[in-house]
């Protein structure tokens, strides 16, 4: 018990010290999650929209598929990336392997299906309510998706924070194809992952302590933007 | 340059309209023809088909068989951007009354001035102007009504639809629906409407379309059909008895 305080108590420290080493890895951690994340909503969120509105054969299947995805093994993804990346690989030319784009490459491919399936959920239902009011008004389907993603913009705002947690936490892809090399392609997990196993149990706890802070913090600035959007009433 | 006007929607033609889903004929060979002037009120008991009637018209759903004519040109003119709908609950979007308006007007081709101008304009008429940023789904159930009305005119359809627009309001707020209905009228907006209350049939109705079971069971001037009905199940519906 005393030596699980002691640690805490060292973490802390750390933190509050501002040390360098540390903030380059919370902040390349938050570079590759931010981005994965925006290119996840750039790509999923239009694909949710498309697959709430258009009726097409296959949709169903595709709609299956897509949630199925959402519970890619990250392990797996970084598996056949680091294949595809690889020197041998039919990528290798681009150089990429063990490179923060990477990471960011096998985190986007975690994050669009999640982004994808749960914005086609919360878009179908508005759509179930808007369809005929929408209809009426002879709207082409480019307007009416461009309606409907904007009315459920606070829903969205839930699907892109989903979909955020699922990059901050996650390992397995980004320590295969980033290596976690210092200075390089070091993250707050993977560095959590390689000091626990190295007994250097303060600087993962550290680390531990803000990736939980940055995630209360994501957290609660979306919901306190949702009440404000429920109290207006437009949610 | 002057615009030439497009040609005229009317007279509507309806030849043998057929609607049928999970093997029941829920409009059964309907044939009618509708001219420009006259309010047309659809009444019939629940059930009868009549909200079906107007989405088959306005063409949100697609009859199985039959066709419907707009006009004199053929092929029938694409009509529904000169057409509007007022549904039974109003469906507002997750905006401020003036969005609402905005968002249609938008997709009716207007920009800038003329479309904040347009939009004010109709929110003025609805008697809306003290919400007009307002959530629109924070807005009493009559408001709400009146802002898909407003939303519905301010598009000045040729031709206006609604679906029992005052079914649960106030008689205040029916009164204010139904005057800004013969206002549309009076500047030239054709009006199909869909009721069950038989005093607002009484008190906007010039043609009447009765409705039972999928059929039309009679076509004819407001003030003869509640005078002396022609079919006894009209006269029946009038007495106010089930008719089954």
């Amino acid at each position: 018990m005393q030596d699980f305080m002691d640690t805490l108590d060292l973490a802390f420290r750390l933190v509050l010290s501002g040390d360098r080493d540390l903030a380059e890895i919370v902040l390349l951690s938050m570079r590759v999650n931010c981005l994965a994340v925006l290119i996840a909503c750039a790509i999923g969120l239009p694909s949710g929209a498309l697959l709430a509105v258009l009726r097409f054969p296959g949709r169903t299947a595709l709609v299956v598929l897509v949630n199925a995805l959402m519970g890619l093994p990250p392990v797996v993804v970084g598996l056949l990336l680091y294949m595809l990346l690889s020197r041998g690989g039919p990528l290798g030319v681009m150089e990429l392997l063990y490179t923060p784009w990477a990471m960011i490459i096998a985190q986007v491919i975690l994050v669009t299906p999640i982004v994808t399936a749960l914005s086609r959920q919360s878009i179908s239902e508005l759509h179930n309510e808007y369809d005929e009011q929408l209809r009426s008004l002879d709207l082409r389907t480019y307007q009416v998706i461009g309606t409907l993603l904007w009315d459920c913009r606070y829903n969205l705002l839930t699907v892109a924070l989903a979909g955020f947690g699922r990059a901050v936490a996650e390992v397995g892809a980004v320590l295969i194809v980033g290596g976690n090399i210092n200075h390089v392609t070091r993250i707050m997990t993977t560095t959590i992952s390689l000091e626990t196993s190295k007994g250097n149990l303060e600087l993962a706890l550290a680390l531990g302590i803000i990736l939980l802070s940055i995630s209360l913090l994501v957290n609660l600035g979306v919901i306190s933007l949702r009440a404000t959007a429920a109290r207006s009433a437009y949610a | 340059m002057p615009e030439t006007p497009p040609p005229s929607l009317f007279p509507l033609r309806v030849r043998e309209l057929v609607f049928r889903a999970n093997g029941r004929c829920l409009i059964d060979h309907i044939s009618m023809v509708l001219e420009e002037g006259p309010r047309t009120l659809i009444l019939g008991p629940n059930g009868a088909g009549k909200s079906l009637l107007l989405r088959l018209l306005h063409g949100l759903v697609q009859p199985t068989s039959g066709e419907l004519r707009w006009g004199e040109c053929a092929p029938a003119p694409p009509a529904r951007d000169r057409q509007a709908m007022v549904f039974q609950r109003p469906i507002l979007l997750r905006r401020s009354a003036v969005a609402n308006l905005r968002h249609a007007l938008r997709h009716r081709g207007l920009r800038g001035a003329p479309l904040r101008c347009r939009a004010a304009g109709w929110l003025e008429r609805a008697e809306l102007s003290e919400y007009t940023h307002h959530p629109a789904r924070q807005l009493s159930v009559g408001e709400q009504q009146r802002l898909a009305l407003a939303r519905a005119l301010s598009c000045l359809p040729d031709i206006l639809f609604l679906d029992e627009p005052t079914a649960n309001l106030d008689p205040i707020s029916t009164l204010k629906i139904e005057r800004l209905i013969l206002q549309a009228h009076a500047e030239g907006t054709a009006i199909i409407m869909v009721t069950h209350d038989l005093g607002q049939a009484r008190r906007l109705g010039e043609q009447i379309l009765f409705l039972h079971r999928g059929r039309l069971e009679e076509q004819g001037p407001g003030k003869l059909f509640f005078k002396k009905p022609a079919s006894a199940r009209a006269h029946e519906f009038l007495a106010g008895g089930l008719i089954l």
